[in-house]
C-alpha cells in the first residue's frame, strides 16, 4: 500500500494554471439519438433537442494530468450543471474546459485528489448552453 | 411529449413519477460508446475485481441522465430544466432495480421566471439510496 503519497503544492499549482484546448463537437442527429437510446429515455424531445447530460460527451478525454499518476483510480462525486440555451441537432458546441479545484484528502482506502473540473459550454453563436463542474476521485 | 402542469398548480411536497431502470451490461456499453467514457470498470470485470470492486458498476453519469428524466418526462413541452446538480453516495451494479423519483421542496418566482426545484433520490433494490440530486425547473404560469 502506498499510504504516504501526496500531490506537491507545486503539482497542484500547475494543475490549476493548466491550459487546456478547448473542445469542439458538432451535435449529429445520430449521436443525438444514441445517446438517448443508451441513457433508455424514449422522449420525442431528444429528436431535435440534446438529452440533459448529453455534452457529457465531450469530455471523453479527460484533460492530462501527470501530476496524478501516484492515484490512478477514479471515481466519479457527482457533477452540477446549470443551463442556457438549448443544445440542438447542427450545433457546434465549444467546451472550456479548467480545474477549479484541486484538494488532497483521506478517503477509507488512504490518499485522495479530489478534482472539481469545470467546463463552460457555448455554441456557434457565442450563446451559453450550460456548465458542468464534475467532481472527480482519484486516488 | 405530456403536457406541462402549470406553476400555479405545484405545490411543495408534490412527488414526480418514478423512473424505474434496469440497466444490463449491454446498456452500459451502449452508454460507453454514446458518452465516450470508456473506463473499463463498467465492462471489464476482471479490471473491476483488480482494483477492489466486487464487479462492473454503472457509470455514475447514466444514474446522472437517469434522475434528469425523473425531471424532463414531468415538465413536459413548455417546461425548462434550469439546474441540475446530483452526487454518488454509493455504487450500483448491472441488472438491478434503480428506481428514481423526484419530490418538489420550492415554489417561486425569480426575475420573472415561474421556478420549481426538487429533490432527486435514486435507490437499489436493497433499498439503498446511492444518489442524491437537485434540480431546478422553469414552468409555464396560467395567465393573469
Amino acid at each position: 500500500m502506498t499510504q504516504d503519497k501526496s500531490l506537491s503544492p507545486e503539482a497542484r499549482r500547475a494543475l490549476m494554471e493548466r491550459d487546456i484546448p478547448p473542445a469542439v463537437m458538432p451535435v449529429e442527429r445520430g449521436h443525438v439519438r444514441r445517446f438517448a437510446e443508451a441513457i433508455g429515455d424514449g422522449s420525442e424531445r431528444w429528436t431535435d433537442t440534446a438529452p440533459p447530460t448529453f455534452l457529457r460527451a465531450m469530455l471523453s478525454e479527460l484533460p492530462s494530468a501527470p501530476e496524478l499518476e501516484a492515484f490512478p483510480q477514479m471515481l466519479d462525486g457527482g457533477s452540477d450543471w446549470e443551463y442556457g440555451a438549448p443544445v440542438t441537432v447542427g450545433d457546434t458546441i465549444t467546451g472550456v474546459t479548467r480545474f477549479a479545484s484541486v484538494n488532497q484528502r483521506n478517503i477509507g482506502v488512504g490518499p485522495a485528489v479530489f478534482l472539481q473540473i469545470e467546463t463552460r459550454y457555448t455554441n456557434q453563436q457565442g450563446e451559453w448552453v450550460a456548465t458542468q463542474k464534475n467532481t472527480l476521485i482519484r486516488y | 411529449m405530456a403536457e406541462s402542469p402549470f406553476w400555479d398548480d405545484v405545490e411543495v411536497g408534490l412527488e414526480l413519477p418514478a423512473v424505474v431502470k434496469r440497466p444490463s451490461t449491454r446498456q452500459l456499453v451502449k452508454y460507453a460508446g454514446a458518452s465516450g467514457d470508456f473506463y473499463e470498470v463498467h465492462y471489464d470485470k476482471e479490471f473491476a475485481v483488480d482494483i477492489g470492486l466486487p464487479g462492473l458498476i454503472v457509470h455514475g453519469a447514466l444514474k446522472n441522465a437517469y434522475l434528469a428524466q425523473v425531471v424532463t418526462d414531468w415538465m413536459g413541452a413548455d417546461g425548462v430544466l434550469r439546474k441540475l446538480s446530483v452526487r454518488y453516495r454509493g455504487t450500483d451494479v448491472p441488472n438491478d432495480d434503480l428506481t428514481c423519483s423526484g419530490r418538489v421542496t420550492k415554489v417561486y418566482e425569480q426575475g420573472g421566471a415561474h421556478l420549481v426545484d426538487c429533490a432527486l433520490t435514486l435507490i437499489n433494490s436493497q433499498g439503498e439510496q446511492t444518489t442524491t440530486g437537485t434540480a431546478t425547473v422553469q414552468l409555464p404560469a396560467r395567465a393573469g
